[in-house]
């Protein structure tokens, strides 16, 4: 590790020089420069599978045919391999906390969502890969790589083909799974178990 | 992937918006556009070989130095290209067609792109004089620029 030294001082470029009309106002600092894209979104033919088994609390993954590794949400192939992935395979709704994120600024327009709160990739149970989740039911300090945590789904009568079935994941109290085989890392053990290539 | 086409149901489709309340600071040079179309006075930016820019940019974009000199440039100018737009886009500044032109103003090199205010493509053309329209409340923002219409009987064979 090498160490960058820190600038003596944050450049600030040459002094400007204003045109008269303009020199002795009030100048103007920042700008709104608001954006917006409306689209009609139509999800892949692994999505739409994912989605309508989503609605009845049913979560699909895809296996790989190359090597075994199970993606979730399916996206009809294996990335990594440039081959289709048409094995679709259930999971479970529970797994571990593969890695997490705190957030304590607001998103503006999401009242439902008081901060802080916790973003995580849960790691389900024979899945290969992170599904992006909120985390709730504990402290947010309490939050911790390895915990094993199952969905809070919707009632019943309010799911549906949406992503919005799981309103988040909570604690199970389980025995925390360890860091070292934790998220990620889980499948590299597993490859490098057996022998295997790149990571998931 | 038709193996996975198990449903026989009319496919899922969703109308997603995706919207960011981005509020942007200008620095120093930006900042002199916006205050210019503020008090409607349009500016560029000197480079060393004496030729303006508008808009006034940070840096020379072909010497990368840092550029300070904020220049006024006329209001008025010579359309240098154009296209024609009808319907308006969605969200566009303008509520009716119009078209889209490169404006060189006067006292500046390069020209600046924004809407030409007239009835139908016919009355635009290369070498067009126009001049600026102003919105009466002016906030600082390219919009303070409603934008260009014909100088009356001015063209540039003509001037």
């Amino acid at each position: 590790m090498t160490d960058t030294p820190l600038p003596d001082e944050v450049g600030e470029g040459p002094p400007i020089h204003l045109p008269p009309s303009i020199s002795d106002v009030e100048p103007v600092l920042s700008v709104r420069t608001p954006i917006r894209l409306e689209y009609d979104f139509i999800p892949s033919a692994a999505a739409q599978q994912y989605l309508r088994a989503y609605a009845s609390k049913r979560i699909l993954g895809n296996r790989s045919p190359v090597d075994g590794a199970v993606f979730v949400p399916p996206r009809g192939v294996d990335p990594r391999n440039g081959v289709v992935a048409a094995e679709m395979v259930d999971l479970v709704d529970r797994g571990h906390v593969g890695s997490f994120c705190v957030t304590h600024l607001p998103i503006p327009g999401r009242k439902d969502l008081p901060v802080p709160y916790v973003s995580a990739w849960i790691h389900l149970d024979g899945a290969d890969i992170g599904f992006l989740g909120l985390v709730a039911g504990c402290a947010a300090a309490d939050v911790r790589i390895g915990m094993r945590v199952r969905a809070v789904w919707k009632p019943d009568a309010e799911l549906g083909a949406t992503a919005e079935n799981v309103l988040h994941w909570e604690p199970t109290g389980e025995p925390d799974v360890p860091v070292a085989e934790a998220g990620n890392r889980a499948w590299a053990l597993k490859q490098a178990a057996t022998g295997g290539g790149d990571g998931a | 992937m038709t193996d996975q086409d198990v449903t026989g149901l009319p496919p899922l489709r969703a109308d997603l918006v995706i919207e960011y309340p981005f509020i942007r600071t200008t620095g120093p040079v930006v900042g002199a556009f916006l205050t210019g179309l503020r008090e409607a006075v349009l500016v560029g930016i000197r480079r060393a070989d004496g030729t303006v820019m508008v808009p006034p940019v940070e840096y020379d974009p072909v010497t990368s130095e840092p550029l300070s000199e904020v220049v006024e440039v006329s209001s008025t100018g010579t359309i240098v290209s154009w296209t024609w737009v009808d319907p308006p886009r969605p969200g566009s500044p303008w509520d009716t067609p119009h078209g889209l032109a490169l404006v060189l103003l006067d006292g500046a090199d390069t020209p600046l792109l924004h809407g030409v205010l007239v009835d139908s493509p016919d009355q635009v053309a290369t070498g067009l004089r126009v001049e600026a329209v102003w919105k009466s409340e002016r906030v600082g923002h390219i919009t303070d620029l409603v934008g260009f219409a014909p100088v009356a009987r001015d063209t540039l064979e003509g001037s």
